[in-house]
């Protein structure tokens, strides 16, 4: 079991984890339903816990943005099926407008932090880690089963939120002070702020405890021969969108408890000089701009966190679906670590109208657009990564290059929204919205979407549909740009972002067609991701059985392991390393698994 | 065994093992500890960017000029001295108490524990006094009865900061102390002992140095400057 012992103290000390793993698959003591699928400490069993929570929120959240898009599509047509459903809230079919902030806010809120962050690393990192660097289960497989079930407590408080009187917090998903800390503001800022609070504290344990799991597994727990600049990209990525995490999260926390004291303490952290409802308060001396500095100094490294996982998850599909090695590897590692670093150097380019500085501003100028460099060199790198490659078009594939589409388009509206001078312009309008979602919603999601349909077969040993999967991407796809391209039109126009009725503005009547047509397509494309979630949940039991351990010819060792692997993953010892990932195509073979030595007559380069 | 042994040792990176001959729990805690410097980081500037933006703010040698049993004499900084100096000296023992643990010396490691912890609880015991000596003075949550240093009223921030940040270090410090009750427990039973090492001591050793470290910066940004 050499392979299993990660740590050798001068004495000799083999630590209580390999013991602990050894136990693990030599025998198998019996199971419970409880430690199996609820309470498991499988790294595997735990990464579909994530992904199935971060499908169930992603069908809550998506269909808050169909609500609100019927607001903006229909501002003058009654729904009364929405007052059946939602009482005083759709008041003669019409969505109020505490509703409406309050459906944003939640839509904001459970994408970016419960289906993209924990759905998407929590499920990829808890799946891939241990099974592509070659180790039985996470560092500690006990801290991890314990961020799964923070993220869940979470969850459940923020799903009550939902149902308080006052309803949900309703101040956007940054949830800027003074609104968010002050009771009288809105109905949103009362007990639901509060919900709010308690549960992304609860959030930010979670990705703590995995995080850190991440990182000492990735360092420590690599099996013999998986040098650093062996492992594949997805690891890289996950590598460092946990760091990003574990580095950023707490800023936020930091924030949330002067939030916390500014709403039952009577402090002032946040807090100056306000009016609220014609009633002077006595708040004196604290600094609203404060919140919004501590808020994107997480906010900005966190979209990070969000497409870092995709990226890492498109490089390895792309690899092995061109049957090529993927283009320019040590650039796409160095690219993500400038990535990381720069991540933590530009947050004020969200708050360039804030009355930043503007000397400070050009700084920040600078840094935003330093970060097209490394972005331009990893979609360069995709590009001839597939360029005259044998390609095979599998959902997989499809979705990883609609990521690269789309992280193109978006992030060339980044750079304009990175010069402070045109940002004065197009700040919360439209543009922005258009730009995040592209670059960073619509291609993330692509990305987990290339995960899923490659990585189904490992996890549920069945096949998912691939003719529902196709349907699924071109309609997704269009469907994206057609939802969010025109927006970048209305923004520039000047037409606002989180707006509850734009029709007493004449100007923007021009837009009504288009804003039909988005809200009609939003509605398309949502039905269509019930699709996938179908297909996703018929296949987990009554898709085709996978009959090879290797479906894809790829290289990776998650494929060496048995079709169903059990706790420990590989019944026999852990496998050796003894090349990098990406040896497609080498010396006339298809490809050459990591497991397999160096030849003697194999030729030198990659 | 043969492997991981006999791997050369300057493959440290090529896996198989840990990199930093580390176990994975003090890679953990490692991680953890630049989180936590992030959180305190966070706090300590916010408090920095509030403070320099305003036009004043109280002398902290008027503030903390109380010491217990000693009436009204004016004593600036005395009783917070004393109040670090015992946390350095609890940082002292705690590092003889992993030392002990090296040498396996079971009777140390409970000793040198104990008196970490008697450290913990003294500071915790000075904090609670000096927070309620700054209650009755009328300082609280939202409430600072001291003026600024050019005589001007000051606003609530100087309390709102002081005790949000010194609670927090002081939940820091409470969170330490059990720790290290569970760890002079667990040497006691021995369990150490069986495992054949005592690197669970030489972790909470690690944590309670970093509080030891935040208090530093504590004291420095609300006595001192
Ligand atoms: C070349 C690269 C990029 C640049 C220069 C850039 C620049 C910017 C700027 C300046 C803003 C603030 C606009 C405003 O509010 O006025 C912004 C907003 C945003 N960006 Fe980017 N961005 C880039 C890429 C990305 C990527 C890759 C992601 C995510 C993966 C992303 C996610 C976001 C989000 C979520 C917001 C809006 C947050 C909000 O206000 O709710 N951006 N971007
Ligand atoms: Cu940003």
């Amino acid at each position: 079991m050499s392979n299993d012992a990660t740590y050798h103290g001068p004495s000799e000390v083999v630590t209580t984890h390999d013991v602990h793993h050894d136990e693990h698959h030599v025998h198998h003591h019996k199971e419970t339903f409880i430690t199996k699928y609820v309470f498991s400490q499988d790294h595997k069993m735990i990464a579909k816990q994530f992904i199935v929570t971060g499908i169930v929120w992603a069908i809550i959240g998506g269909l808050f943005s169909v609500l609100f898009r019927l607001q903006l599509g229909f501002p003058n047509v009654d729904f009364p099926i929405l007052e059946t459903f939602f009482g005083r809230w759709a008041k003669g079919g019409h969505i109020q407008p505490e509703f409406y902030y309050a459906l944003i806010t939640m839509h904001g809120t459970v994408l970016v932090f419960f289906v993209l962050t924990a759905g998407l690393s929590g499920t990829f990192a808890n799946l891939l880690i241990p099974l592509q660097i070659g180790a039985r289960d996470m560092a500690s497989p006990f801290l991890n089963m314990l961020s799964y079930w923070f993220f869940f407590t979470a969850s459940i408080v923020m799903v009550s939120s939902l149902f308080v009187q006052t309803g949900p917090a309703s101040g956007g998903w940054t949830s800027y002070a003074p609104l968010s800390a002050l009771a009288e503001a809105s109905e949103g800022s009362k007990v639901g702020m509060d919900l709010w609070l308690v549960s992304m504290a609860l959030f930010v344990v979670s990705s703590l405890l995995g995080g850190l799991n991440y990182i000492s597994t990735i360092l420590n727990m690599r099996t013999k021969g998986m040098s650093m600049t062996r492992l594949p990209l997805t690891i890289w990525a996950l590598f460092f969108t946990a760091i990003l995490g574990v580095l950023s999260f707490p800023v936020l926390l930091s924030g949330f408890i002067l939030l916390l004291f500014d709403r039952h303490a009577g402090t002032s952290f946040y807090l100056s000089d306000i009016v609220v409802n014609g009633h002077v308060l006595d708040n004196e001396g604290g600094s609203a701009i404060l919140y919004q500095h501590l808020f994107w100094f997480l906010g900005h490294p966190e979209v990070y966190i969000i497409i870092l996982p995709s990226m890492g998850i498109v490089s390895e599909v792309l690899s092995v679906n061109s049957r090529k090695p993927i283009f320019g590897y040590m650039a796409m590692i160095g690219s993500l670590f400038a990535i990381a670093i720069l991540a933590f150097l530009v947050w004020a380019h969200h708050m360039f109208v804030t009355g930043l500085n503007p000397f400070l501003g050009s700084f920040f100028v600078l840094l935003t657009l330093l970060i097209a460099v490394p972005s331009a060199i990893k979609v360069f790198n995709w590009l001839t990564t597939i360029w005259r490659g044998n390609l095979r078009l599998a959902p997989s594939t499809l979705f990883s290059i609609g990521f690269v589409s789309l992280f193109i388009s978006g992030g060339l509206t980044g750079i304009f929204l990175g010069n402070s001078t045109i940002d004065i312009h197009l700040h919360d309008t439209m543009f922005i919205v258009a730009h995040f979602h592209i670059v960073m919603g619509v291609a993330s999601f692509f990305g987990m979407f290339a995960g899923v349909y490659h990585w189904f077969p490992k996890m549920f040993g069945r096949d998912i549909n691939h003719t529902l999967g196709y349907i699924h991407f071109w309609v997704t796809m269009i469907g994206a740009y057609l939802i969010f391209w025109p927006m970048h039109y209305e923004g520039l126009a000047g037409m606002p972002r989180r707006y509850l009725d734009l029709t007493p503005w004449v100007s923007f009547n021009k837009f009504q067609t288009l804003n039909e047509m988005i809200t009609i397509v939003s509605i398309i494309v949502f039905a269509v991701q019930l699709m996938f979630v179908f297909n996703f949940f018929y296949s987990m039991f009554k898709g085709r059985k996978v009959t090879s351990t290797n479906p894809w010819g790829a290289n990776t060792l998650e494929w060496t392991t048995p079709i169903n692997p059990g706790h420990g993953n590989w019944p026999g010892e852990i496998p050796e390393v003894h090349r990098w990932a990406y040896d497609y195509g080498k010396d006339g073979r298809e490809f050459v698994m990591q497991t397999e030595p160096i030849g003697t007559n194999e030729s030198k380069d990659h | 065994m043969s492997t991981s042994v006999t791997a050369t040792q300057t493959k440290w990176w090529n896996g198989g093992k840990s990199p930093f001959n580390l176990e994975y729990g003090k890679v953990m805690m490692w991680y953890f500890l630049m989180s936590d410097a992030f959180t305190f980081g966070a706090f300590l500037i916010s408090y920095g960017t509030v403070r320099f933006s305003s036009n004043s703010w109280p002398d902290p040698n008027h503030v903390f000029n109380a010491f217990p049993l000693a009436g009204h004499a004016n004593l600036p900084l005395a009783f917070v001295s004393l109040m670090t100096f015992i946390l350095i000296i609890s940082s002292v023992t705690m590092v003889l108490a992993v030392h002990a643990g090296h040498n396996g010396d079971k009777k140390a490691v409970v000793k040198w524990i104990f008196w970490t912890i008697i450290g913990g609880l003294a500071f915790l015991g000075c904090q609670a006094w000096e927070w309620t000596h700054l209650h009755e003075e009328g300082a609280w949550w939202g409430r600072n009865p001291f003026p600024n240093a050019n005589g001007t009223a000051a606003s609530t921030n100087f309390s709102n900061f002081f005790f949000t940040i010194t609670g927090f270090h002081g939940f820091h410090v409470f969170s330490g102390v059990i720790i290290n009750i569970i760890m002079l427990i667990m040497a006691q039973k021995g369990v150490f002992e069986r495992k054949g090492h005592y690197l669970m001591i030489e972790k909470a050793g690690l944590y309670w140095h970093f509080v030891d470290l935040v208090w530093v910066f504590v004291f420095l940004c609300f006595y001192l400057i």
